[in-house]
């Protein structure tokens, strides 16, 4: 018997010219404990993790880092900017990321706005087209606005990340149309990258057409962790193959399922 | 002459005897080369050239490397 997904051809999610079967990308922060996480991990299914570059803490230098519960050969490292406010700021942090010798990808956040973790655009794009010159593979997360998400393309993005609602936020995709519209015009890949909250959110984000979604919160914070990447990865492969096979048009009005025909008198 | 030099190590002041590299620094705190990188006076060093590099008085060393993030 084949299987129902066998029946919708996917093509290829290529990013940066690395091929993925996953189309969930997930972070590392915030978990209660590297063993949680590393479980979460496995669950989702995702093939690209995010990885935050910080000052080694001097005092607790015994600690275990995170590359011990993390296989750089079984996972890419997406080393983050966060934190960053000023392109300079971020293009640094980017080549520390690179530095530590893993891939020249990296998730390019400069920030403009501390309450909302908005993006700085114009920050954003003077980073983007330094670190492509620099031969840097840079998925730039970003807001839901169509000409910035065009900008970044143009800059040599391998990727356009724009947020579902504000980093943390949980709110699920709150602009399907601004997303919907940046996915119709951009030929780089759109991953939906912050604020999906649960499952459904994830479904209705990848409804929208986009080729993946990067989350953290969603599952770090969830009451379990584990099953919610579960759920998460369930979620971005349905959410997927219903945009594949094309949902029914919405009409204001009942149709029956049902014949009329055939009704007693 | 004073054998120890003062240097910033991310942001705190450390004690360095005078004329250590970089590789030797990383020794004294108990960190592995491999698990961190160095960035001396906002240049980074890579880990072949760390025995190399002479710390001096008053230099700014960032040592990083990764953690959990989104």
């Amino acid at each position: 018997m084949t299987m129902a997904v066998d029946a919708v051809r996917d093509t290829p999610f290529v990013v940066g010219g690395r091929t993925f079967h996953s189309r969930l990308m997930v972070g590392t922060g915030k978990y209660r404990d590297n063993e949680t996480m590393a479980r979460a991990i496995e669950a989702s299914g995702a093939e690209v993790v995010t990885v935050a570059v910080r000052r080694v803490d001097l005092d607790r230098s015994k600690e275990t880092g995170i590359l011990h519960h993390l296989d750089p050969n079984r996972y890419v490292l997406l080393a983050n900017t966060a934190g960053c406010f000023t392109a300079d700021d971020a293009v640094r942090y980017a080549r520390l990321a690179r530095e530590a010798g893993f891939n020249e990808f990296v998730k390019l956040e400069v920030i403009g706005d501390q309450e909302t973790l908005l993006p700085d655009v114009q920050g954003l794009l003077d980073a983007a087209r330094t670190l492509v010159k620099d031969g840097f593979k840079v998925l730039a997360y970003t807001n839901e606005d169509l000409v910035t998400a065009l900008r970044l393309e143009d800059a040599g993005c391998a990727a356009v990340m724009p947020l579902a609602s504000p980093i943390g936020s949980g709110l699920g995709l709150l602009n399907p149309y601004g997303v919907r519209t940046i996915k119709h015009r951009l030929t780089v890949p759109v991953v939906v990258d912050a604020g999906v909250g649960t499952a459904s959110d994830a479904c209705v984000t990848m409804e929208q057409g986009v080729d993946g979604i990067l989350m953290n919160t969603a599952l770090a914070a969830a009451r379990d962790p584990v099953g919610m990447a579960h759920a998460m990865r369930l979620a971005v492969e349905a959410g997927r193959t219903a945009y594949l096979a094309g949902r029914m048009p919405k009409r204001e009005v009942a149709v029956p399922s049902s014949p009329l025909e055939g009704m007693l008198d | 002459m004073n054998d120890s030099i003062d240097v910033m190590v991310n942001g705190e002041p450390r004690t360095v005897a005078r004329g250590a590299t970089l590789l030797e620094l990383l020794r004294a705190l108990e960190l592995d080369p491999r698990a961190v990188v160095v960035e001396h006076n906002r240049a980074i060093v890579r880990r072949p050239r760390l025995g190399d590099v002479t710390v001096a008085a008053g230099d700014a060393i960032e040592l990083v490397h990764f953690v959990g993030g989104g």
